[in-house]
């Protein structure tokens, strides 16, 4: 079908388009939402970027725990009298036109104040009066626009911690005092012998001097706390030499010119704190918007609706949900505690846990686990576990979660730091030794000055630029790694564990086989309309799979919830369904999930519905099978066993029926063999690998949504490069490597002139900076170089 | 002579101002977000000034 996309949200419109104003629309939230902004004026929305919008999906009452003071109150930011501030995470947020329609939010209700939007951390700050605008209608007037906020057990639960912008200041001090400072030493560089400048001397030096105590106690402080935690650790990390470069450099240039013995090294001290700290800020500045931290309460709703011994219905927030209280689930809401259903048809979609996104059907009376989504309609449960004891949600008292199991990884530039120091010590001790016997007069300037030209200034850049530009590049191409360190240990692992469903399976693409009686030409026409008139996901696979036939008005139609469908056209009454809808013989052994198809009670056959592998995934495990050694481990029984098994290499081992836990407890045995996990798994129930692991990777076709606590974020359609990806990050170290050869090239340069005690100020001041710009400028090429050809570029807006 | 104390001291004096500047737009949070000011800048403004001069949203507009 040719049809014009849709003019709010760019998704071709499909047979059921609606014209209006002459313009093409998908859906009728669609139209509704172009409605509103035409009337308020805000056309200039689609001017900005075509087909920017999203249709607008809510439930009548989702909100209403809003209007509860005591919740919507730990939500606000700040409140003064009616004046209310409160931060939106909206995940929509992707491109200027939701800028500019979210800070014109005033625009629509004069009751908004003010709206500012922050695009990296896709968060919107509104400013608004509580007394002509509740949040609960706040909330729905950005959901009717098709920008619901997402919020969350995790908003509620904790305030996130205050801005840290300690580096800024650091950096804006360093810099301030590194420029100043250069401009009073010029003189000294010049060495101009003229009258009043040798007057003024004294003035000049100690005016640098008062410029260079903040650069070394407030912006080097990070460093000499450091050093100072390493030593006491008993580690010789790379911040050692560091501060006792900063700190020799500062007391040598201080003693000297207190004994008018010359103009000391305040310049290039100034130069390397700030040359560091720029280092750290490369390094630091990720992808704002990721979320790598989320566990299940960044999914679990704020609140739910309680139904009262005595009739009626209250607001409670989840936390305080007991074990035999009565909940009433809306349609499209998680349910937060494993419960019993009483009352109503349940599709439960798993997808947040399992990463399968068929839904399964429950009836009355089964056991329904937290952490499910229901599909379709109003169902009522009585909890049978509080929240944070859930099957689900019980993973996270496991120890993975609240130790940090990886903070004794020592990364490259300590592991080299420690050598380093070492050497530069003896270097120092025995140069000073031997000028005892040659003039000992200069045995303490050659010490300090060999631990000043020693300072690892580009050794300390080489691994920020190196890894923090190769962060960069990824991220570029849809692969969003958490920081340098885990980009580190990337490198170094040599066993991955795959999760299969949503992972390796997509839950986008099936493949449906066909079993049974064929069709006769009406009876397929009959069964394509009468999925067409079902929203079940099923149905929509089994519509998309058949062959085109025209539209025709069915004579009769009946969808009966969790069975299936009947509907009755042309002489044809056609059941599709579960087997006991279609009485079909129950002996069928189960494949995969089934439809059966019955044509006027004659049984006919079985389509099989399966999630078909991601594209190239095949190429993929052969390539990584040659340097890692694999495992699958899966949530799911072992039908697909044979399936998996071609795909993979041979002899990979498969473990089906895994629980959560289990496949927890199976990354810490093979750790504890000694061996790097990666671990690549996208629902919740990897959660516990995931964070156990050495690296967790996550699997995401959305990357803004529904991801659980990991190291790196993978896109899914770069799933079949991610062995380039590894490849890459292997090759990243290598740079680090060279850089730290051509700083040691610096180093002995700046050796020789120390060990012979001519050391002058231009001399550091000028090898300092030109070692570091080198090693900066080396890694970004060299890690462009590698990064050349990763993978295709993804339409993520740079950062 | 003592003239070299004057430019000193303004001289560092006009560095200290530039420092403080620097230092309070920090703090009002202006190198929180690097993106998105470059994006807002972009924007005409010429929709806003005809809302300011009628207030009123009522009526919808023809054109599109």
């Amino acid at each position: 079908m040719d049809q014009a996309p849709c003019f709010h949200c760019g998704d071709p419109c499909g047979s059921e388009s609606l014209a209006f104003d002459g313009k093409a629309f998908c859906c009728s939230g669609c139209k509704t939402v172009y409605q509103i902004f035409r009337d308020h004026k805000l056309d200039y929305y689609y001017e900005l970027e075509e087909g920017a919008g999203r249709s607008p999906q809510w439930e009548e009452g989702k909100y209403d725990f809003l209007d509860d003071p005591d919740i919507a109150g730990r939500l606000l930011d700040f409140q003064d009298g009616s004046h209310h501030v409160i931060n939106f995470s909206i995940p929509h947020i992707h491109c200027s036109s939701c800028i500019w329609v979210l800070e014109n939010l005033h625009k629509l209700h004069p009751g908004v104040i003010s709206s500012q939007v922050d695009f990296p951390k896709r968060e919107a700050r509104v400013h608004y009066d509580s007394e002509s605008l509740g949040l609960k209608e706040l909330v729905q007037l950005l959901s009717a626009i098709g920008y619901e906020p997402s919020i969350t057990l995790e908003q509620y639960s904790g305030k996130e911690a205050k801005k840290d912008r300690t580096l800024i200041y650091q950096i804006g001090v360093a810099g301030f005092a590194f420029g100043n400072i250069m401009f009073l030493s010029f003189p000294e560089y010049f060495e101009t012998g003229e009258f009043w400048l040798e007057q003024y001397k004294g003035l000049f030096r100690w005016l640098m001097f008062s410029f260079s105590v903040p650069v070394v106690f407030y912006s080097g402080s990070g460093y000499l706390k450091a050093a100072y935690k390493g030593l006491r650790a008993g580690i010789l990390n790379i911040d050692v030499p560091i501060a006792l470069g900063i700190l020799v450099l500062f007391l040598r240039s201080t003693v000297e010119i207190a004994l008018d013995w010359g103009s000391g090294f305040f310049d290039s001290l100034s130069g390397l704190v700030f040359f560091l700290l720029l280092g750290k800020y490369f390094q630091q500045r990720t992808y704002s918007h990721l979320s790598f931290e989320r566990d299940y309460k960044s999914y679990f709703p704020i609140a739910v609706t309680r139904l009262k011994a005595g009739g009626g219905e209250e607001n409670v927030p989840v936390y305080q949900v007991e074990k035999g209280d009565r909940l009433l689930i809306r349609n499209h809401s998680l349910i937060p505690a494993d419960s019993l259903l009483l009352a109503g048809q349940a599709e439960i979609d798993y997808s947040f846990v399992t990463g399968e996104a068929r839904p399964v059907h429950k009836q009355p009376g089964d056991l329904i686990y937290a952490g499910g989504k229901q599909l379709q309609g109003v169902i009522e449960v009585e909890v049978l576990k509080p929240v944070s004891q859930s099957y689900l949600t019980e993973l996270w008292s496991d120890s993975a979660f609240s130790k940090a199991p990886k903070s004794s990884f020592r990364n490259l530039t300590d592991r080299i730091g420690k050598r380093f120091t070492l050497a530069i010590l003896t270097i120092a001790a025995v140069a000073a030794f031997a000028w005892l016997f040659i003039d000992p007069s200069k045995a303490l300037n050659v010490l300090t000055a060999v631990l000043i030209i020693a300072c690892p200034c580009a050794i300390a850049l080489a691994a920020p630029f190196t890894l923090g530009n190769m962060l960069r590049i990824f991220g570029r191409k849809g692969f969003y790694v958490k920081d340098t360190e885990s980009l580190e240990r990337m490198a170094q692992a040599e066993t991955m564990i795959f999760d299969k469903t949503g992972t390796i399976s997509t839950a986008q693409k099936n493949s449906i086989r066909y079993t049974g009686i064929e069709l006769s030409e009406s009876e397929a026409a009959v069964l394509k309309n009468v999925v067409r008139a079902s929203g079940h996901p099923l149905s929509q696979a089994l519509y998309r799979q058949l062959a085109p036939y025209n539209i025709m008005p069915l004579e009769a139609f009946e969808e009966h919830l969790g069975q299936g469908l009947e509907g009755r056209a042309g002489g044809h009454h056609i059941k599709v369904g579960s087997s006991d809808f279609v009485r079909a013989s129950k002996s069928l052994p189960q494949t995969g999930t089934e439809v059966h198809v019955s044509s006027n009670d004659d049984y006919k056959g079985c389509f099989t519905i399966r999630n078909s592998y991601r594209d190239g995934s095949g190429a993929l495990f052969k390539r990584l099978s040659e340097r890692y050694s694999l495992a699958v481990l899966s949530g799911d029984n072992e039908v697909e066993k044979e399936a998996l098994g071609e795909l993979l290499p041979p002899l990979t081992p498969l473990y089906f029926n895994q629980k959560p836990k289990e496949k927890l407890l199976f990354v810490r045995e093979l750790q504890q063999q000694g061996l790097k996990v990666i671990m690549v798994g996208d629902g919740l129930n990897d959660a516990g690998a995931l964070a156990q692991s050495d690296v967790g990777i996550a699997v995401s076709e959305e990357s803004n949504l529904f991801t659980p606590a990991c190291d790196a974020i993978l896109d899914s359609r770069q799933f079949a490069g991610l062995d380039r990806f590894l490849a890459m990050a292997r090759k990243a170290m290598g740079v680090i490597r060279l850089s730290f050869g051509l700083s040691l090239i610096y180093n002995l340069v700046g050796l020789y002139f120390a060990i012979t005690g001519q050391l002058e100020p231009v001399i550091a001041a000028i090898l300092m900076p030109l070692s570091s710009v080198s090693i900066v400028a080396f890694t970004t090429l060299a890690t462009n170089w590698i990064g050349r050809d990763a993978g295709t570029e993804t339409k993520e807006i740079p950062r | 002579m003592s003239v070299i104390y004057m430019l000193l001291a303004i001289s560092v004096s006009v560095a200290l101002l530039f420092f403080v500047f620097f230092i309070l737009s920090v703090r009002k949070g202006q190198f929180d977000d690097s993106y998105t000011p470059s994006v807002r800048m972009l924007f005409d403004d010429e929709l806003v000034k005809e809302t300011a001069e009628e207030p009123s949203h009522d009526h919808p507009k023809q054109s599109n």
